[in-house]
């Protein structure tokens, strides 16, 4: 008896988790912009901040009136930095009555919810999945560097301003966006004159970078390139400081963000090259507005180039939208049709510069800006 | 575990209720699949629960596979998803080698017998040494076989070209490949572009034969021994039952049915990489097996099937969905676990049917002390 | 020179690692458990040494004791709600999921408090560097005091269980909770007490992880914890010499397979290793080999 009551509550439980959430949500006249990152778990510092500067261009947007005149809805879904929970996150935002993704915003589950994506005819865009396998299919279109394109810059960029030669890298193995630049920049590297001195990998151990900096030392590297992101940089940074090793440090748009960690140590970042397209310190009106909104926003918070791509990427659907003429109540399927013609006509003054799209590729043209950190602030390096 | 046995009492209820249970969890699924089928033929599904329906499998049969370590073999192991991803591994670069070679379906199958037989394999290979360890230090070693896997397939690269396979432990440019070659296994990035060939229906299909297997090795003579070893090893092992050779077989083919569920992931994204299949996940699927009661399958569906339901039906929390999944985890475990929560239990249901109160609460004493 | 570098850095990890597997190693001889909510205690206390710190402008000492009360006074509830509960459970293995869901839990509070975003850690440890050779080798300030901490963590640990009161009575409850009641011993206190000291230790080791590697996540304690379990494992659980030497074993091994063998494969090697010692001596390097009773 007790066995079967226990039964029976588990399944009425079951049953009733499972028949909630069937309804649509989609109100008339109204576009529906999906964005899917990762909001809690290790990779939440990024996701967070493409729904931030999400949010903030489409409260602008529907402040001024609006696309064709139509309002803009903003759903947002977590998906952890995980494939499987990200498809998840898909499915309940289409079940919402999303007709366009802003997202994901990290590459491995870009990549399974782009599969998905393409068989809904649903148009994509992410603001920065960056691994080549996120964008295989037409429908499917991204605002930051392809990972491929980012080293090769890199490489040049060290090669043309003769930085140096003897060349130490350190990359996450565990990270498509950090493996592929890094394989696209040992690649272009002999071509630019440079001798890869030292390449090592971190993957589980996120903390401690002593074995990796002392082999780049021991190999008498005289630049360090850093394509990982600026957390795990800024202990790089500090552990190579600890052991009066002292390179020229060289990192990728994931570097950017590294003045904005609480309590560090800026000192530290000195001399730091990166190529990205967008700093916060930048000198022109747009980046100055969107940084005063958004700290103003959300709590003082200083955007890293995640919100300033999802940014641009939401003020590329208005343009596509606007150039397609669609109104909101056209299908998914159709909006995509429609949109991802457009996305090749189009042109966005963005916060990461001025770009055009390859329709047939999905990649976006625009040039990355390099800049040395001096006195605890971005220079610009052109 | 090492305290669960010695009780002859329960161990013979445990029994009983499990040959019950054996009709009862056939009737469960496939009245699961008819109806849930019968919501997808009619469109009357959202597309989240669509979704969920080829994970739900997944997460079922390694919830499933692992009871019978667990539960019936009685050692903790830390490191199923190992299990998992050595099968996901195998079956999808199976299925992309072989490409286009082979009909879809055939593909798929062979894919699913590729899956088993390697992670049955992996299970026999880790099993050998690590049975002989006992508790914690088990599970530890376990837990440890599962990083290394994870840790070996991050630097592995493969890739075909018309002169066969490639392998290579350095980078994508090692492979030697031709021009023309396909790159398979990128290393940490792992396998992209696996047909999608997971089906809800294939899903149940494999959570019967999981059941199959499973139930029928309980009640065959091989599962009955290992079942005398989880409760006193010394006392199989004097009566001359061969304990190693028996916790062996169970880890094995629980190895298999777990590489099995992870053939079913791997078919079902576009993506497929370690990151997944990390303790985390191995955890996860413990807490399935525990939450529905050691040894009990039924228990295991349906703590499966709810968990991984839970964090998405929780999603309109959005941030504090997490941290409600976390005290709901706290608040069942203790619900149903600790001793003077089934008092209290027991006392109120005692109150509720009257007649038949009192035995029951001696029971669950003695149960809690066992 | 170099092969000193490696050494020194994986001394300095291990040192770290042994004080959180003193922690995990004590929980576990007396309440039999897997405390897997002892990393994220460790997250709890760098957290709130940073926020004393920078918020504050407490002194760095006085936020470090603040920090162990914190953590103290968290791990003795921690016990009390969630694992005192269950500690008659019919399967031990229902504790150990309820620890999971604490470390769930902590993490997620964590994440609402602080945000996702990492949060530089300031020098609590404000030494100088130590120089051999011309800067050859260069020993920080922080690494000095980590080691150094370790070892008179140790050597206190060491002596109030052989010489104390409590201590006695620690060694008593691991051994047999029963007959220690029987003997007057207070359980419940003394369970309290090892959870209390295993706690503060995790503050400690949050300001020292920290220090070396000054970034704080909701999720910086969750590997650290893993890797000093595998420590205290290594080095026999239950022991507290093992904890210590498995501990810096486990750093150094570390540290050496990602110089001299690979940086990708490091934990497969600290694993494989793991596994081999425990394939040799089943209960660890300092374990006790508990004869089984028909």
């Amino acid at each position: 008896m007790k066995k079967m009551t226990k039964v029976i509550g588990i399944c009425a439980a079951a049953a009733m988790v499972m028949t909630t959430g069937t309804a649509a949500f989609a109100e008339e006249g109204t576009f529906t912009i999906g964005a899917i990152g990762p909001v809690t778990g290790a990779a939440a510092a990024y996701g967070i901040s493409v729904m931030n500067g999400a949010q903030l261009a489409v409260d602008e947007i529907n402040a001024s009136g609006g696309i064709n005149g139509y309002q803009v809805e903003l759903i947002t879904a977590d998906d952890e930095h995980d494939a499987e929970k990200s498809v998840n996150a898909y499915n309940d935002l289409k079940d919402k009555g999303m007709q366009m993704l802003l997202g994901t915003v990290t590459s491995a589950p870009c990549i399974a919810v782009e599969g998905e994506a393409l068989n809904d005819n649903m148009f994509l865009l992410t603001p920065s999945g960056s691994a080549v396998d996120c964008i295989t299919g037409e429908n499917a279109f991204r605002v930051c560097f392809a990972d491929p394109a980012q080293g090769a810059k890199s490489a040049q960029f060290i090669g043309e301003h003769g930085l140096a030669t003897k060349i130490g890298i350190i990359y996450d193995s565990s990270d498509p966006y950090s493996t592929g630049i890094m394989e696209s920049f040992v690649a272009e590297a002999d071509s630019q004159g440079l001798e890869v001195v030292s390449n090592e990998a971190f993957s589980d151990n996120r903390t401690d970078f002593s074995a990796q900096l002392n082999k780049a030392k021991d190999a008498e590297a005289e630049l360090v390139f850093l394509p990982f992101y600026y957390q795990e940089a800024a202990l790089v940074l500090k552990q190579a400081s600890d052991m009066g090793f002292a390179p020229t440090f060289f990192g990728c748009d994931g570097m950017d963000g590294i003045l904005t960690v609480e309590n560090f140590d800026t000192s530290l970042a000195e001399g730091l090259m990166l190529l990205t397209p967008f700093t916060p310190n930048a000198e022109d009106e747009m980046t100055q507005n969107f940084v005063a909104a958004y700290e103003e926003a959300f709590d003082g918070l200083v955007p890293i180039q995640f919100g300033a791509d999802a940014y641009d990427g939401i003020y590329a659907m208005k343009a596509a939208l606007e150039d397609a003429d669609a109104n909101p109540d056209m299908s998914a399927s159709e909006l995509c049709d429609l949109m991802k013609v457009s996305m090749g006509n189009i042109t966005v003054e963005g916060l990461t510069g001025t770009i055009t799209w390859d329709p047939a590729t999905g990649e976006p043209e625009k040039e990355p800006k390099a800049v040395v950190i001096e006195n605890g602030e971005y220079v610009s390096q052109d | 575990m090492r305290d669960m046995g010695n009780n002859t009492e329960l161990v013979k209820r445990m029994r009983r209720k499990t040959l019950r249970g054996n009709l009862l969890n056939y009737v469960i699924v496939l009245g699961a699949y008819a109806i849930l089928q019968t919501m997808v033929m009619t469109g009357n599904i959202s597309s989240l629960l669509k979704g969920l329906l080829v994970p739900l499998c997944v997460y079922v049969i390694a919830a499933l596979s692992l009871n019978l370590v667990v539960g019936i073999s009685g050692e903790l192991s830390l490191g199923h998803a190992g299990f998992m991803c050595v099968g996901a591994y195998s079956s999808a670069f199976f299925s992309n080698a072989v490409g286009t070679a082979l009909p879809d379906i055939l593909r798929f199958i062979l894919a699913i017998f590729v899956g088993a037989a390697v992670a049955g394999l992996f299970g026999i290979l880790i099993g050998i040494p690590v049975l002989r360890l006992k508790g914690d230090y088990l599970a530890i070693v376990t837990l440890a076989f599962g990083e290394i896997i994870k840790n070996l397939l991050n630097v592995l690269y493969a890739g075909i070209d018309s002169n066969g396979l490639h392998f290579s432990t350095k980078s994508a440019m090692d492979l030697g490949m031709e021009p023309t070659g396909r790159q398979i296994i990128k290393g940490a990035l792992g396998i992209s572009g696996t047909p999608k060939n997971s089906t809800f229906t294939v899903g149940i299909i494999l959570i019967l034969i999981t059941l199959m297997v499973v139930q029928n090795l309980i009640n065959s003579r091989a599962g009955r021994a290992i079942m005398s070893t989880r409760d006193n090893r010394i006392a199989a092992e004097s009566i001359g039952i061969p304990v190693t050779k028996y916790k062996l077989l169970a880890f094995s083919i629980s190895a298999s049915l777990a590489g099995c569920a992870g053939v079913l992931y791997a078919h079902n994204l576009a993506t497929l990489n370690t990151k997944k299949f990390d303790y985390n996940t191995s955890i996860l699927i413990l807490v399935f097996v525990v939450l529905g009661g050691i040894g009990n399958l039924t228990g295991s569906i349906i703590a499966a099937v709810i968990l991984t339901a839970l964090p998405e039906m929780l999603r309109f929390l959005n941030n504090y969905r997490m941290l409600i999944y976390a005290i709901v985890l706290i608040v069942i475990m203790l619900f149903n676990w600790a001793p003077a929560a089934l008092d209290m239990r027991s006392r109120l249901r005692s109150r509720i049917f009257k007649n038949r109160g009192s035995g029951n609460g001696k029971e669950e004493e003695q149960n809690g002390n066992a | 020179m170099s092969f000193l570098t490696y050494l020194k850095d994986g001394i300095s990890l291990g040192s770290v690692y042994a004080i959180i597997a003193l922690g995990y190693t004590m929980v576990y001889g007396i309440a039999k458990m897997l405390n897997f909510a002892h990393g994220d205690v460790i997250m709890v206390g760098a957290y709130v040494v940073l926020m004393l710190l920078t918020k504050a402008g407490v002194p760095g000492i006085l936020a470090v004791l603040i920090a162990m009360a914190v953590c103290t006074v968290l791990g003795i509830t921690i016990e009390k709600v969630a694992y005192r509960p269950l500690r008659k459970a019919s399967s031990p293995l229902a504790v150990l999921i309820t620890a999971i869901g604490v470390s769930y839990l902590l993490q997620n509070i964590a994440l609402l408090l602080f945000g996702a975003d990492g949060k530089t850690f300031v020098d609590v440890i404000k030494l100088p560097s130590l120089s051999f050779g011309d800067g050859a080798l260069i020993i920080s300030g922080t690494t000095i005091v980590t080691i150094l901490a370790c070892i008179i963590i140790m050597v206190c640990l060491t002596l109030f269980v052989n010489k104390t009161r409590q201590g006695h009575a620690m060694q008593a409850v691991s051994e047999d909770k029963d007959a220690a009641q029987l003997m007057g011993v207070n359980v419940n206190g003394t369970i309290s007490l090892t959870f209390a000291i295993g706690s503060a230790l995790a503050a400690i080791a949050g300001v020292l992880l920290c220090s070396a590697y000054p970034i704080v996540t909701p999720y910086t304690g969750a590997m650290p914890g893993i890797k000093a379990f595998v420590a205290a494992v290594f080095g026999g659980i239950g022991s507290i010499p093992g904890a210590m030497i498995g501990g810096i074993l486990l750093g150094v091994i570390e540290i050496l397979s990602k110089a001299y063998i690979s940086s990708q494969v490091a934990d497969a090697i600290v694993f494989g290793v793991l596994i081999v010692v425990l394939l040799v001596k089943p209960t660890g390097l300092f374990g006790r080999n508990i004869q089984e009773k028909v």
